[in-house]
């Protein structure tokens, strides 16, 4: 053809996506400018400050891998490290198998179901610390609702001592996490649960499934996908909880219950040393990573799933 | 009903499907008692919050004489005290002013940039998502000491501009991501067919997308308004004053003091706190939920 006809429609192509490139990046520009100002910039500033002696009000001058050298001979950080993957491993297998069972209770044919899907999300809308705050009353030491009605039932002798000893603490702790996050972990393979059509767990129970058949070969494998997404969240905040922990013990007893992030805070605001609060926040990185990558992988679709080999 | 069946179940049993597995007594132990100790669990602390709320102080801790599962003469003294003698009134104010400053700030650019990405389709738009998405997974315990610097820098730390600026940390990824599940459901013909009609980049958004995308507004409002509305560790780190703090850092910090707990007062201020988040929860029950799962989901 001719450069007329040739020329004119691929002037009019780039121009296009010239203007496509101008306006993409003009509607991105607010996001952008807020998360590269708030959120990319500080993450690189806590890196930096993890290798200064910044303190409150005085800015830290670089002083290499001290921070992290003074962070492994401390034993509190090493308890803290210990705390954090014990409370985020036995929280989130918690969260999952409840979670699962409640999911797998509300998607029976149930009176009310919309009414108790409602009921049961409430602890994960209303705000942790408030509902942390009802857990602090709840876990009273002298009086504490538990040890009373266990006492009436004769169970125990004396009120339990909830958040003052360290394994106590570490248990209450952790079922505090867990009562938050079923909701979450329920709703969400709820919905899940839902894209399952009836009619292959009709036809696995033809061919002879037990009910534990079914749910092993039919409904788990199907669920895995969004069973890899929801507990990853699931890992991902509760590794980084604070909110529970600040509330109830403040990392206490003998910082037994000290998670990362509480240790990281206590270090950098109330204690001064920035420099050493945002060490203890960069070292959470590579135990997040890993974390999300297990969760993520481990969990993630199998090829046997879709008729190959493992 | 499978239930009235005589002598051989299965060959009085007319309902469909696996119905059969569904008679009542097993389902007394499968489902109706498991789900009521669920609901129960679930619950019980928030009949706790309230009860002890309107508790009369010598009811509050003398199990003996007065059943502590039930109030005799409730009491609003609690709630009386909280309102007009702690500074409770202003902090719901400030987390009011807070989460939506900072709703509408993260609504307006994820809906720009969750269009961008997903509808115009500029060069990098698919690393853009990606970006964002990562962005969504960082938290914010490891970035609230690095903030800190930064809002000191800004000039803004100790004032309720701090948060509004901070939380879009966390709601614009959020946001974003939630409405590029939205605009992707929006079929292309209609930006089409307005394209074709003479309208702009800018028409289509605001005239065709936009109103198509009103429930996924909502949603992601609603669901960032919560978000907001609960956050507690930049509150905690970058309010000093008392009259700029929002709930949760106020009730903990201030009315928290020495060793004798004012539990009525306590529980008052965490049920007050909690009961605004509920009540708008309750009337988008199906939106939150959609939010919820929708981002889970992707």
């Amino acid at each position: 053809m001719s450069s007329y006809t040739s020329q004119k429609p691929r002037s009019r192509v780039a121009d296009m996506f010239q203007s496509k490139n101008a306006m993409g990046l003009m509607f991105m520009l607010p996001a952008a400018v807020f998360l590269i100002c708030f959120l990319t910039y500080p993450l690189g500033l806590g890196v930096w400050l993890g290798f200064t002696d910044a303190k409150i009000g005085r800015d830290g001058v670089f002083i290499g891998l001290e921070n992290y050298r003074y962070l492994w001979d401390d034993p509190v950080f090493w308890t803290s490290v210990f705390n954090t993957v014990v409370y985020t491993f036995v929280a989130s297998v918690l969260k999952f198998v409840l979670g699962l069972w409640l999911a797998m209770i509300l998607n029976e044919n149930l009176p009310f179901k919309s009414f108790f899907r409602a009921l049961v999300l409430l602890p994960w809308v209303v705000p942790t610390v408030l509902s942390a705050l009802a857990f602090w009353w709840i876990f009273d030491a002298q009086f504490s609702i538990i040890s009373w009605s266990l006492m009436q039932i004769g169970w125990i002798d004396g009120p339990i001592n909830f958040l003052g000893d360290p394994t106590n603490a570490r248990i209450s702790v952790i079922a505090a996490n867990v009562w938050r996050g079923i909701p979450f972990v329920a709703i969400s393979l709820l919905a899940g649960l839902q894209t399952i059509p009836p009619s292959l767990q009709e036809a696995a129970s033809l061919d002879g499934a037990t009910s534990w058949q079914r749910f092993r070969l039919v409904t788990l494998p199907l669920l895995s996908p969004i069973i890899a997404v929801v507990m990853t969240f699931s890992v991902l905040f509760t590794f980084t909880d604070f909110q529970l922990i600040y509330v109830l013990t403040k990392g206490g007893p003998v910082n037994a219950t000290h998670l990362m992030a509480t240790l990281s805070f206590q270090r950098g605001i109330p204690g001064g040393q920035l420099g050493e609060g945002a060490a203890i926040a960069v070292a959470m990185i590579p135990f997040l990573l890993a974390a999300i990558l297990f969760s993520f992988f481990g969990l993630q679709r199998r090829k046997w799933q879709q008729g190959g080999q493992d | 009903m499978a239930i009235s069946a005589k002598n051989d179940p299965a060959l009085n049993d007319d309902a469909e499907g696996m119905s059969y597995l569904n008679r009542l007594p097993r389902r007394l132990v499968t489902v109706y008692l498991p789900l009521a100790v669920f609901v129960f669990v679930l619950i019980f602390p928030f009949y706790w919050m309230a009860i002890t709320a309107v508790k009369p102080n010598h009811q509050l801790t003398n199990y003996d004489q007065y059943s502590p599962f039930w109030v005799v003469e409730p009491t609003l003294d609690h709630i009386k005290y909280l309102l007009f003698e702690t500074s409770y009134p202003g902090w719901l104010w400030n987390t009011m002013l807070v989460a939506f400053g900072s709703t509408v700030l993260s609504l307006a650019a994820s809906v720009f940039a969750a269009y961008a990405i997903e509808r115009v389709r500029f060069t990098g738009s698919r690393p853009a998502g990606l970006m964002i998405f990562l962005a969504y997974l960082v938290p914010p315990s490891i970035l609230f000491i690095p903030l800190a610097v930064i809002v000191f820098q800004f000039g803004i730390y100790d004032t309720k501009l701090a948060l509004i600026f901070t939380y879009p940390t966390f709601l614009i990824p959020f946001c974003t991501w939630l409405l590029m599940g939205y605009f992707r459901s929006i079929p292309f013909e209609l930006e089409e067919s307005a394209l074709v009609d003479g309208a702009t980049r800018w028409q289509i958004l605001i005239k065709v997308i936009l109103p198509l995308a009103v429930p996924g507004l909502i949603s992601a409002g609603i669901f960032a308004f919560t978000l907001s509305w609960n956050e507690f560790i930049y509150a905690l780190t970058f309010i000093q004053s008392s009259e700029n703090k929002t709930i949760p850092v106020g009730v903990l910090t201030e009315l928290v003091r020495g060793d004798v707990f004012e539990w009525g007062a306590l529980m008052a201020g965490a049920l007050f706190g909690s009961l605004p988040v509920v009540i708008l929860y309750s009337f988008f029950v199906d939106s939150y939920v959609s939010s919820m799962t929708g981002a889970v989901k992707e």
